[in-house]
């Protein structure tokens, strides 16, 4: 999952002064999560701007869905996400390397019951 | 130059060129908004809606010019009926070919029509030409995901800003007396009524005020006094529009007769 | 081709004078160096260089742009294509292009830029877009031979950048092949119903587009290598694979049979083929042509810009609506 906000980086007002802040008067930005197909999970797919969140699932279906792949839309605020930070890869992730157990692959059987 | 053909003049053909016509002209008139929505997204929603009612129109040509056969006359086909035709045989609602106009034209219009589209194709699931209703099944999915866009767009335009209600106010004035012309029936729609083809323009008055009414209410815009003015689209006499939106989408087939595209 | 303008441009101000860097920072620059040669995936919060993340700034948003103002020379001639069925196919096509611009700009986003800043960037001329699309669409010939010739070449380019270094642009890519390759094939069989079953007058017609469309398109792949100082950083970091010689030279080769197959003749006396090279040999590309059209004295250039900035412009009060709608119902939400 890629957030399109990274906290400490919003997108602030433009360098040179346009008459308008850009933050108030730009649609929020929405992240789009879509299950394709019953039994799937959501997959984020990309976002979009959406002035409220009957427009954004309207939105989602016709510019994520054209094709016909989608069953369900989640839509959720971008500055509603939160996220690991990637400076602590190593002390969130690293430790499950050693957990080998935890891989069915570890798992030596018999061929007869290998299809589990 | 190639010159137009003739159309049959059968009830039956007449009340599935209204639907046709409505939904090309229509779909003509969204089509303008390619590349100029006032935000991408909404270009691509207006884009799907011009596809889904293509789509709708090809289909129901399609069954009308395959039934002028049926019924003793010549058949034509989805593109003779739609390049070929003079003004004249084109039967949609006058609304339909109204230019385009601001957002607030266009959604109040999408609104208005795809409402009358989804009860229209609700009733004709019933209809006693089995082809038709197929093609109801189909489109009255797409009619209810457009009524509900276009309606979502008349209450946030209403209850938005000043200027917005204000253009709200101002396509409301433009529309609605264009509006009594799709519920006013015709003999063409006594013969659909009376063989089992589809419903009296009539008969889905009710409904539609039903549903479109509170919309306006709660967007906070009042339909104005109904006038004597009729527009005549579905009997053939257009508005100053038509000829315009036909010289340009007919010109290629007109100019090439006998191509192949 | 998204980066015709970026090619030979200059470092601006700020790189000449590389700023004293902390040993922080170039022991980030190091892991980041060797994450991309080890053929890692960059995601949107993972430190990278300054220049990386303006680089794919303005290629993305560049990339972006050219989908949108491509939409335009399509839009054209959605009222008078010549069938439903080909009104309907073109009505999809620039849908899709709609919707490429919008994931790339989404990917833009990510490097934390705003959609309304890409916009002004657009509007005010500073961004640029593909050079292709300020030429006129004269004809319903050139829809098919935009499809052929330009969304093919637009292929040759993107296909690669799926395995761009930066991620969220290479999942945009992928999501932009799997939905381009009809473009260039209705193109492509539009033009083979003309030429195999149309008339007189559609023939010459397709051969008249092809005779306007050639060059401009072999343009966008941009100035050769050894004008392209630029580009050689760019493939270091991976956001550039194959070079605009190699893609143009790709391009043409495959084209050249396409149009053998169409019956048409590509308007290049010295076209021929190098048996040496295994390759074709072409006529010099008028580079003073291309360098007018992408400073913005082509054909279409103001019309173009003018046709978004208008969009954009009228389209305020209804962005504007919408928000004021959005924020009234939350506060009565707050309020219950």
């Amino acid at each position: 999952m890629s957030p399109a906000v990274t906290p400490g980086t919003l997108p602030g007002p433009p360098a040179e002064p346009t008459g308008r802040a850009a933050k108030t008067t730009e649609w929020p930005l929405w992240e789009v999560f879509v299950r394709s197909k019953a039994g799937l999970d959501h997959k984020h797919c990309g976002s979009l701007h959406a002035a409220d969140p009957q427009m954004a699932i309207q939105l989602a279906r016709d510019v994520y869905t054209r094709r016909q792949e989608g069953t369900s839309i989640w839509v959720v605020r971008s500055d509603q996400i939160v996220a690991s930070d990637p400076g602590e890869k190593a002390a969130y992730f690293d430790p499950m390397a050693d957990k080998v157990y935890r891989h069915p692959t570890f798992y030596d059987l018999p061929k007869s019951v290998d299809h589990m | 130059m190639q010159s137009s053909i003739e159309v049959s003049r059968q009830p039956a053909v007449r009340y599935l060129l209204r639907i046709g016509d409505t939904c090309l002209i229509q779909a003509q008139r969204l089509g303008e908004w390619c590349g100029h929505g006032p935000v991408l997204e909404e270009d691509i929603a207006m884009t799907n809606m011009a596809l889904d009612l293509v789509g709708q129109a090809r289909a129901v040509l399609t069954r009308a010019g395959a039934l002028e056969a049926e019924l003793g006359g010549t058949a034509h086909d989805e593109d003779q009926l739609a390049f070929l035709r003079d003004e004249r045989d084109f039967l949609n609602l006058t609304i339909a070919e109204l230019p385009r106009g601001d957002f607030a034209v266009t959604v109040l219009r999408n609104f208005a029509l795809s409402t009358l589209l989804k009860l229209l194709w609700q009733r004709l699931l019933d209809s006693s030409d089995a082809e038709l209703a197929a093609i109801a099944g189909k489109a009255l999915k797409e009619a209810r995901y457009h009524q509900q866009h276009a309606g979502d767009w008349v209450l946030r335009l209403g209850g938005g800003t000043e200027e917005s209600q204000r253009r709200l106010r101002a396509a409301v004035d433009l529309l609605w007396p264009y509006l009594p012309e799709a519920f006013e029936s015709d003999e063409v729609d006594d013969e659909a009524f009376a063989s089992g083809l589809g419903p009296r323009c009539a008969d889905l008055a009710d409904a539609w005020h039903a549903e479109v009414a509170p919309v306006l209410d709660e967007a906070g815009v009042a339909p104005p006094a109904p006038r004597a003015f009729r527009s005549t689209g579905k009997k053939g006499v257009h508005s100053e529009h038509l000829g315009y939106i036909l010289a340009e989408m007919q010109h290629l087939q007109r100019s090439h007769p006998g191509g192949v595209w | 081709m998204y980066t015709q303008a970026m090619d030979t441009m200059g470092k601006e101000g700020g790189d000449l004078k590389k700023p004293l860097r902390s040993a922080e920072d170039l022991a980030n620059e190091e892991r980041f160096e060797a994450r991309i040669d080890a053929g890692d995936f960059i995601e949107a919060k993972d430190w990278m260089p300054e220049h990386y993340r303006k680089t794919l700034v303005r290629q993305i948003s560049q990339h972006a742009h050219s989908e949108i103002v491509g939409m335009l020379p399509e839009g054209n001639w959605i009222s008078r294509a010549p069938t439903l069925k080909r009104k309907a196919i073109l009505l999809a096509k620039v849908q899709d292009e709609a919707g490429h611009g919008l994931y790339l700009y989404a990917a833009a986003e990510t490097l934390g830029t705003s959609r309304d800043q890409l916009f002004d960037a657009l509007h005010s001329g500073k961004a640029k877009y593909s050079s292709i699309f300020n030429y006129p669409t004269l004809t319903w010939a050139d829809m098919g031979v935009i499809g052929w010739f330009v969304d093919g070449a637009a292929i040759m380019n993107q296909v690669p950048l799926c395995r761009c270094s930066y991620a969220p642009y290479a999942r945009a890519m992928v999501r932009i092949c799997r939905e381009e390759s009809f473009h260039q094939r209705q193109g492509f069989e539009s033009l083979l119903t003309l030429m195999t079953k149309g008339t007189d007058s559609q023939k010459a017609m397709v051969q008249d587009a092809v005779n306007r469309w050639w060059w401009p398109s072999l343009m966008m792949f941009g100035p050769p290598d050894a004008d392209s100082p630029n580009s050689e950083q760019s493939m270091r970091w991976g956001i550039k694979r194959i070079s605009n010689d190699a893609l143009r030279q790709k391009y043409l080769d495959a084209t050249v049979e396409q149009a053998k197959v169409l019956g048409v003749t590509l308007p290049d006396p010295e076209l021929r083929w190098n048996e040496e090279r295994q390759a074709h040999d072409f006529g010099a590309i008028d580079w003073t042509e291309f360098w007018a059209v992408v400073n913005g004295d082509g054909p279409c250039n103001r019309e173009r810009l003018a046709a978004r900035v208008k969009a954009w412009e009228d389209g305020a009060w209804v962005r504007d609506a919408a928000l004021a709608y959005s924020r009234k119902r939350d506060a009565l939400k707050e309020a219950a």
